[in-house]
């Protein structure tokens, strides 16, 4: 059998052999003793490159991509318009098959990306510094609540019940290792003490929600003596202030809306930005501008002592591979939309939201379950359980919203962006109309 | 390098320091609906500095970055604990379909059939692989997927009123993220010495060995790349204490095929994807570390899980979960690149890996013996660790010999690494390079040694031939710059 991954021919292996001075490979493994030695592995027949394709797009084809339908459904993920710029700059092997920049002279391409992606980060969210990425908004805020107690010595982490349930539960993991309590509170009854380490809030939250009075938890927690985490949606801050700007220590946020494909859920991208004075405690790779001995700028890992190679058992997080590529086009989105695009997106997802809340909240049976201010996620009560209504708009070839009828009764929340053009938003209107017809 | 005029400093310029204001890379169409009022400008951004770039200047800045890079594809990278071995371009291509990036994690399960069964499919090969019983696929990377072993040991004593097991022992030789995993899950490190052969010091681990042991963290082979032959006793040692042996599977590419851990008494064990089932390491991830277990800890595994319900793949969440380590259910682009690797190799081709991986690596041991030093000698598996002691003593550094390695263009092996080898040059070639590329690396490694002796200055001051020289990373820690500022930019 030969394989297009190995180039060594039966010759090599032998000259090679005979250089290490043994008979057979066989004796290579003499280490492993007999009793673990196995027979052949119990997997399906090799595939020839024509045979794999067929069998992936088999499997592909199975799938019904949300990008042939209109789609309204977010809760964390989200589709957005990618550049094509975007895949064709990480679709290189000089970034996509290099690894972790530990010789900075032959890295230059992957350290300086980092170092924008850095910058970008900060401006976005107003923050001092930031690091190289995180593996996903989730991880992102677990690590931020750990700093917290880190940095704080305190024991409990307070969670705004509006933050996504699936972050909340990644907290809860990380949180159980380090034997820290988790206490889930609601934003018009804050409970907080001085026990508590940090609050982490979402804006907008779970629901599309912006909180409606930001400086008022903010003084709350910093009486309490505690750190203000926010979990951001970057895309959101094209528009709106960023967290920086309402007293956050901590911003974190998923990043797959810059730049990266649902891909059903992964790899997506944690952002990670803090104040100057948390820097050293502060998870994950860190780049810094420094300069050879001729004087020409370059760039390298930095503030080391806080990782787990070197610091093994005291590191700051065990956090090492991350998210470089994903990082990548998110640096490359940022720069593509620029100053400008960045808040077009932001604008037409929330004037496009705005339109389709009002036309499904005109619809008899249908309306909004929360007053305030959203940006492009709400939360529809609808006049049959979701699940119905969702099925229904699948029928007629529409992915509809995610049904969270467990937080509000018959609620649907749906998610409009700058993809959905008028046209699906008003079948969606008149699929609704028809599902809740009955009504 | 560069075929376009050569830019004399490009690292001083940022893409915030290019282009004008006005300028634009992309297009988005018109609102095609009423607008709707904006809220009060308190609550609106007043400024967002990102750059404003035109498409083609953005397309030759990312370019020209990306041939200050090496990279695989450019050449030998034998980055020892990395391996980094050749991508398979049609694994990336297919990762690429529209029916697997198109997919929502949350429309409904009938309309992903097809990604959950290749999601189940793999499951059942990891299983097989590593002689487990169950895997879970979440953990976004190795060290994530170490995080969720250990947060499974811990629940399971728990489970079982054994709260009293706080220690976790690491071997020396381990990788910094063992250590720094079992912090993270509240638990004392206690290091185990590793004895004169390179293996576990199995009477400091019986003197290490109580009642408030948790687990033992073990990379198989190690990371000095040796294979510790006493692996069915040490596994014994620990389960007659009631304490669990974890596995750090980030060596896996020396044994497919050859021996499982579960066969040899491993209780848990997380998988580097990047690594055994080269999916590319972009730069630094995105990874992908499932672990897998024994019976007794399936039901603590991370949520999700893909189970079979009847003709139907759904998502499952085991019994005693640990619960969710990140947003959804891991890192599917990259797991569909090591379902299209298993598929493409099979059974005998995933031999043939680890076959040719440890020939390649003792072959490079064969070849530079006589040159360097070898703290641990003895045939080694998929990796080497030579110690540059002997050129120390002429006043070339391991650092120096890596650097110059540059200059006759290869990527150098990790270096300083595992910390218990003085001056260690750890050299992984992986199965996908040929004799001849491992024979130019090899004559390069003899070449440095001569140089060392007769002219060590040009290997001090090494590279001579990379964009860039050896950067001050003192004042980088010291006196931290960490992003752009307009000060910077402007006026350069």
């Amino acid at each position: 059998m030969t394989l297009p991954y190995i180039p060594n021919t039966q010759a090599d292996r032998q000259a090679m052999l005979a250089a290490i001075g043994v008979a057979s490979v066989e004796e290579l493994f003499a280490d492993i003793p007999a009793e673990f030695r196995i027979g052949e592995l119990g997997l399906p027949p090799a595939l020839s490159e024509p045979e794999l394709v067929r069998e992936l797009s088999a499997l592909g084809g199975r799938n019904q991509p949300v990008d042939d339908m209109p789609c309204f459904l977010g809760g964390g993920a989200y589709r957005h318009f990618i550049p094509s710029v975007v895949s064709e700059v990480i679709g290189r092997s000089e970034f996509a098959t290099a690894y972790t920049p530990y010789q900075p002279e032959i890295s230059q391409g992957t350290l300086q990306t980092i170092f924008e992606f850095q910058s970008m980060v900060c401006e976005l969210t107003a923050m001092d510094v930031a690091n190289a990425g995180m593996y996903d908004g989730a991880s992102a805020l677990a690590e931020a609540c750990l700093m917290a107690a880190a940095i704080s010595g305190r024991r409990r982490i307070a969670l705004l019940s509006t933050v996504h349930p699936h972050h909340q539960a990644v907290v809860r993991t990380y949180a159980f290792g380090r034997g820290l309590a988790v206490d889930v509170m609601p934003p018009d009854d804050l409970a907080l003490s001085g026990e508590h380490a940090c609050l982490a809030v979402q804006q907008p939250n779970f629901f599309g929600y912006f909180l409606p009075d930001v400086e008022a938890l903010e003084r709350a927690v910093h009486a309490a003596g505690a750190l203000f985490i926010v979990s951001a949606d970057p895309i959101s801050l094209g528009l709106f202030r960023p967290p920086g700007e309402y007293g956050a220590d901590v911003v974190v946020g998923e990043g797959q809306s810059l730049g990266s494909p649902l891909n059903f859920g992964g790899p997506y991208l944690g952002l990670f930005a803090c104040r100057q004075q948390y820097l050293r405690q502060m998870p994950g790779r860190i780049v810094g501008r420094t300069s050879d001995a001729q004087g020409r700028t370059g760039y390298v890992l930095t503030i080391q002592t806080r990782e787990q190679h070197i610091r093994r058992e005291r590191a700051t997080s065990n956090i090492c591979t991350s998210q470089q590529l994903v990082a990548l086009a998110a640096t490359v989105y940022l720069a593509a939309m620029g100053k400008q695009g960045l808040r077009q997106v932001a604008e037409l997802c929330y004037h496009k939201a705005h339109y389709a809340a009002q036309r499904i909240a005109r619809l008899p049976g249908y309306s909004l379950a929360f007053d305030g201010l959203f940006f492009k996620e709400f939360v529809m009560r609808c006049p049959q359980p979701p699940s119905e209504v969702n099925r229904a708009l699948l029928e007629r070839g529409i992915v509809g919203g995610l049904d969270v009828s467990q937080y509000v009764e018959n609620g649907l929340l749906l998610c409009v962006t700058e993809m959905n053009t008028r046209d699906e938003i008003d079948r969606l209107v008149e699929a609704l109309a028809a599902i809740g017809g009955g009504a | 390098m560069s075929d376009g005029p050569r830019q004399a400093d490009i690292g001083a310029r940022l893409t915030f320091d290019l282009g004008k204001p006005g300028r634009t890379a992309f297009s988005l169409p018109p609102c095609d609906v009423p607008e709707a009022d904006l809220p009060p400008p308190s609550l609106l951004r007043r400024e967002l500095n990102l750059p404003e770039l035109s498409q083609v200047e953005l397309v030759r800045y990312f370019l020209a970055l990306s041939r200050l890079n090496y990279s695989v594809d450019s050449g030998f990278y034998p980055l020892g604990s990395c391996t980094m071995k050749y991508n398979p371009k049609v694994h990336d291509k297919l990762a690429c379909l529209p029916g697997f990036t198109g997919l929502h994690p949350l429309q409904p399960l009938a309309t992903v059939q097809g990604a959950l069964a290749l999601m189940y499919d793999l499951q059942r090969w990891l299983v097989e692989i590593t002689g487990l019983d169950a895997a879970s696929l979440a953990p976004a990377a190795g060290a994530q997927g170490e995080l969720t072993g250990i947060f499974m040991i811990k629940a399971y004593l728990a489970d079982r009123g054994e709260e009293g097991r706080t220690r976790v022992l690491v071997p020396d030789s381990a990788h910094g993220t063992n250590p720094a995993t079992a912090a993270m899950a509240g638990f004392e490190v206690v290091t185990v010495a590793s004895d004169s052969q390179g293996n576990t010091d199995r009477q400091a681990l019986a003197s290490a060995l109580d009642d408030g042991v948790a687990a033992l963290m073990l990379t198989l082979p190690n990371t000095l790349g040796l294979f510790d032959p006493n692996i069915g006793r040490i596994a014994e040692m620990l389960h007659r204490k009631g304490a669990l042996l974890y596995g750090d599977g980030a060596n896996l590419n020396a044994l497919l095929g050859r021996a499982r851990f579960g066969d040899m008494g491993f209780d848990i064990v997380h998988l580097n994807m990047h690594k055994t089932f080269s999916t590319p390491h972009g730069g630094g991830g995105p990874g992908s570390g499932p672990v897998v277990a024994k019976g007794h800890l399936a039901p603590y595994l991370p949520t999700p899980v893909v189970g079979k319900d009847g003709e139907g793949f759904v998502l499952a969440t085991p019994e005693r979960s640990i619960g969710r380590v990140g947003s959804f259910y891991g890192h599917f682009g990259v797991l569909v690149r090591a379902y299209a690797y298993l598929r493409t190799l099979g059974a005998e081709g995933l031999r043939q890996v680890s076959d040719n991986a440890v020939i390649n690596a003792n072959y490079v041991l064969a070849r530079l013996r006589p040159a360097y030093h070898l703290p641990y000698d003895r045939r080694c598996m998929h990796e080497v660790v030579f110690s540059g002691s002997r050129q120390r003593a002429k006043g070339v550094r391991t650092l120096d010999i890596a650097k110059r390695l540059i200059d006759y263009g290869f990527h150098p092996p990790t270096v300083y690494f595992p910390l218990i080898v003085d001056e260690a040059l750890m050299i992984e070639p992986t199965e996908t390079e040929s004799k001849e590329a491992l024979d130019a690396f090899c004559d390069a490694l003899l070449a440095i040694d001569r140089e060392a002796e007769e002219e060590p200055q040009v290997v001090k001051e090494a590279p001579h031939s990379a964009p860039i020289g050896r950067l001050d990373e003192a004042t980088a820690a010291r006196r931290p710059v960490l992003r752009w500022r307009r000060e910077v930019g402007d006026g350069s």
